[in-house]
């Protein structure tokens, strides 16, 4: 992974086995071997050209991590594709064991090559530069001319023209050398890059691992949420060092919720006013003091190395059952959104007969309100929402009577009733009705359901990731490494110094080589060139 | 009076088209007066056999008047240049925002990035002028199917990218892919012209050693730059999003560009694909940020869906 160097230090496969040594012998060369192709930067391109070939599925197919209703739906449209898809891990690509194989190759092929040429660069600083070579004519970049000056002046002139650049001088005889290069920083963000890359792998994979991170579902108007456990959690995905027992303790209480759209029913701004207790508080028993906070998008709330989040909402439609006995129960609970653009939702809100103790008889009165929420109801038969905005509510729902199905130990989705109690006929429509705010429909038992209003919720994400700041220095360090290595010319230069005329005039021989890539050191030698030799320099030439 | 300039910027932004397109016929014009050295000795040649002497041809030498067109090409395309940045100035003042909130701005930004990079690699280096038109080429089917398939008109933005972030990510991600433009161009010229294919085309490009050193110095300027737009979407994501990296597909698409780049540049110190291999990872990795574009943008639904496309 040794970026732009005229010669690659990477070794190749070196053909020179160790002579005798018997089956030990073998299998060191065999591992020696692999290991040396597996640093190969041969190899590392063709592991960066899989590496970018195995992510590339990624974008393209859906992914569990991001959609799991996207992965249902390719389920069923492609039956005999999707299951070995499956199997190969193309519908997690970043957990795939595959996928691991080729960065932790990568890896390994990193380290195995940056590695010792940190130990080269180090070397490299300590040691002198290159001694000048026999015939300067043959350098890329050359010049000669005969100064009227003495060796020990032209000798000054080379030395103060080649501050800055690490330089050695030599005696040579009459004659006197001169070496230097300049540029060693090339090599220095070239190593940086790369080491900043591993570091900053290893602090992803460490956020993974001790990280987590949880949605809810708060109401708004005095709905609260504290980090207790992932019992709290609508959906909670954990690293694998974590088990949930040990989450960093704080409440959030969400006072108000406000949005803004424009005439065409986008959303211009999501405001969240909330309160909240840090630890701290709670250790401090402060429980009725609640922090004010603003929370919108673009603006969490960070907390201890937790982050809180706005980034959804919706409604929920409060709905008051009066049975026949005369009691009251009243229900709230969230609706999700089916149109984001109108914010038209469904969802089922469920209730169960007050004062019934026989589980026979409850489970044939259980009542469930199934159907659909417009914000702002187009007014018409068929309730449609024209606007995401809370301007002009109704809802058109079922009441459902009989077993909702709530005791049959499954889970059930809080959107949907059981359907299979609805075919089986267990569950039967008692009611359809058009409801706005105020509006009630009476069952024909004599129970009464009547659409209170709607409140919103908003759903917040509470990250932990304790990897994330590790992350960012490391990619820094990696943009300024990378800098480095693009924008610095690595250097050398040679100067050969012989008294001729008996010392009264000088001879002064010049040769420059790019130890990079196209580095366009030319115009640089020129100027030095010129600076040393004025204008009595002659048969030069440049490439 | 906001409706105004968004008309404004609507006709600079055709004008800014009309003027690219006319240099484009210049540098076309340049082009096919011009001739390529080698190939007039060749003619010459053959004409010889059948013993009819070339006539010395009475107007001025071609290459006077190609350098002539070459030269208005050029101002057309600064001119071109101007006009482009007042109609992204324009929309932004008219939508009130930073003017990189859909796909048709984006585009349009790019373009833009795109036409004075090549203005910059001209005036430094030793590419000659005719390679303008196989820049502006692709410069102004980008335009077009900007200003035709991808217009929005100019409206505020969602709340997610209500954010300084915008400003900083979108910009250094547009003028990196701008840059970028430039070079997977001249690395598929650099192909032609070693390939030896299309003679009559190729001979009049500038030599594949120039154009490959341009595409190279290019790309290193373009790549670091690309990296940072990268760093810095992670560091909005982080904000906006609750996660710094989550590979969404367009996430996933840039780290895919991102490491074909790295490839390029460590191709180009491995003996065996410093020349035409790399020109290849080269053009790849202009692909995969077109595809990026475009195809993640319209067709996979993704966090990054803010194309105003409906």
């Amino acid at each position: 992974m040794s970026a732009q160097t005229e010669s690659p230090a990477r070794p190749g496969p070196d053909p020179e086995q160790p002579g005798a040594g018997g089956r030990l012998g073998s299998v060191w060369a065999v591992l020696r071997n692999s290991w040396r192709g597996l640093t190969a930067m041969r190899t590392a391109l063709v592991l960066l050209f899989l590496l970018a070939l195995g992510a590339l599925p990624g974008a393209l197919l859906p992914q569990r991590s991001l959609n799991q209703t996207l992965v249902d739906k390719y389920f069923t449209d492609y039956p005999w594709l999707a299951p070995t898809l499956d199997r190969l891990g193309f519908f997690d690509i970043f957990a795939a064991p595959w996928f691991a194989a080729i960065y932790l190759l990568l890896m390994v092929s990193l380290i195995g090559c940056v590695l010792p040429r940190t130990v080269e660069h180090a070397k490299a600083l300590r040691a002198a530069p290159v001694a000048v070579p026999r015939n300067l004519g043959r350098m890329p970049h050359h010049g000669r001319a005969v100064l009227d000056m003495g060796i020990d002046e032209a000798a000054g002139l080379v030395r103060t023209r080649l501050r800055g650049w690490r330089s050695a001088e030599q005696e040579d005889g009459p004659a006197r050398t001169f070496s230097a290069e300049k540029g060693y920083l090339r090599e220095l963000g070239n190593l940086l890059f790369h080491l900043s890359l591993i570091g900053l792998l290893v602090g992803f994979g460490a956020g993974k691992l001790f990280g987590y991170e949880g949605q809810v579902i708060v109401m708004s108007g005095g709905g609260q949420f504290c980090n207790t456990g992932i019992l709290g959690y609508d959906s909670f995905r954990a690293g694998l060092r974590v088990d949930g027992t040990d989450l960093t303790p704080f409440c959030v209480r969400v006072d108000d919720f406000q949005t803004q759209y424009l005439a065409n029913g986008q959303a211009n701004s999501f405001d969240a006013r909330i309160g909240y207790q840090t630890g701290a508080d709670l250790a401090a028993g402060d429980v009725e003091q609640w922090r004010p906070y603003d929370l919108s998008v673009n603006h969490p709330l960070r907390l201890d190395g937790d982050r809180v989040y706005l980034l959804g909402n919706g409604y929920a439609p409060q709905f008051t059952v009066t049975f026949p006995d005369g009691q009251q129960r009243t229900g709230e609970i969230q609706w999700r959104p089916v149109d984001m653009g109108t914010l038209l939702s469904e969802g089922a809100t469920k209730f169960e007969p007050p004062g019934v103790t026989n589980d026979e008889q409850r489970r044939t009165r259980q009542l469930a309100i199934t159907g659909l929420l417009a914000p702002t109801s187009s007014g018409g038969t068929v309730v449609t929402s024209v606007f995401p905005d809370l301007l002009n509510p109704e809802v058109a729902v079922d009441v459902l009577r009989g077993d909702l199905g709530l005791d049959d130990g499954r889970g059930q989705s809080i959107f949907q009733v059981d359907q299979s109690k609805v075919d089986s006929g267990q569950l039967t429509r008692v009611a359809r009705a058009n409801l706005v705010p105020g509006q009630s429909v009476t069952l024909d038992d004599g129970t009464v359901v009547r659409f209170d209003g709607v409140q919103k919720w908003v759903n917040l994400q509470i990250s932990h990731d304790p990897g994330q700041n590790y992350v960012l220095v490391f990619a820094i360090l990696l943009l300024a490494g990378l800098g480095l290595s693009l924008t610095i010319r690595r250097r050398r230069f040679w100067a050969r110094l012989t008294p001729a005329d008996d010392g009264a005039r000088t001879v002064v021989e010049v040769g420059g080589l790019a130890r990079t890539d196209r580095a366009g050191y030319g115009e640089e030698f020129d100027r030095l060139r010129a600076d040393l030799l004025k204008s009595h320099s002659e048969a030069t030439k440049d490439t | 009076m906001l409706a105004e300039l968004a008309l404004y910027s609507d006709r600079l932004f055709m004008a800014t088209v009309l003027v690219y397109v006319l240099a484009m016929v210049l540098h076309g014009a340049a082009y096919a007066i011009e001739r390529a050295p080698a190939k007039a000795v060749a003619l010459v040649g053959a004409g010889g056999q059948d013993a009819a002497p070339i006539e010395e041809p009475v107007e001025p030498p071609a290459g006077g008047r190609a350098e002539k067109f070459g030269g208005m090409a050029l101002s057309l395309t600064l001119l071109g240049v101007f006009l482009h940045f007042g109609s992204i100035v324009l929309r932004g003042l008219a939508a009130q925002r930073w003017p990189l909130g859909n796909m048709y701005e984006f585009v349009s930004a790019i373009c833009l990035a795109a036409a004075v990079t090549w203005l910059v690699v001209q005036r430094r280096s030793a590419v000659a002028r005719p390679v303008g038109l196989f820049v502006l080429l692709p410069v102004v089917i980008l335009l077009f199917l900007g200003g035709t398939v991808l217009y929005a008109p100019a409206a505020p933005v969602m709340p997610a990218l209500q954010s300084y972030w915008l400003v900083i990510h979108v910009t250094a991600i547009t003028i990196s892919s701008g840059l970028l433009l430039v070079p997977g161009m001249l690395s598929a010229l650099y192909l032609l012209r070693r390939s030896g294919r299309l003679a009559g085309i190729a001979d009049k490009l500038p030599s594949a050693d120039a154009l490959d050193r341009v595409a190279y110095r290019t790309t290193i300027v373009a790549f670091p730059l690309f990296t940072f737009a990268i760093i810095a979407g992670a560091i909005w994501a982080e904000a906006a999003w609750g996660r710094f990296w989550g590979w969404d597909p367009k996430e996933t698409v840039a780290f895919v560009s991102w490491v074909i780049y790295a490839a390029y540049l460590h191709a180009r110190a491995t003996a065996g694909w410093r020349t035409g291999r790399a020109a290849w990872i080269n053009i790849v990795g202009f692909a995969a940020v077109v595809f990026n574009l475009f195809f993640i943008n319209m067709v996979v639904a993704g966090l990054h869906s803010y194309a105003g496309l409906g």
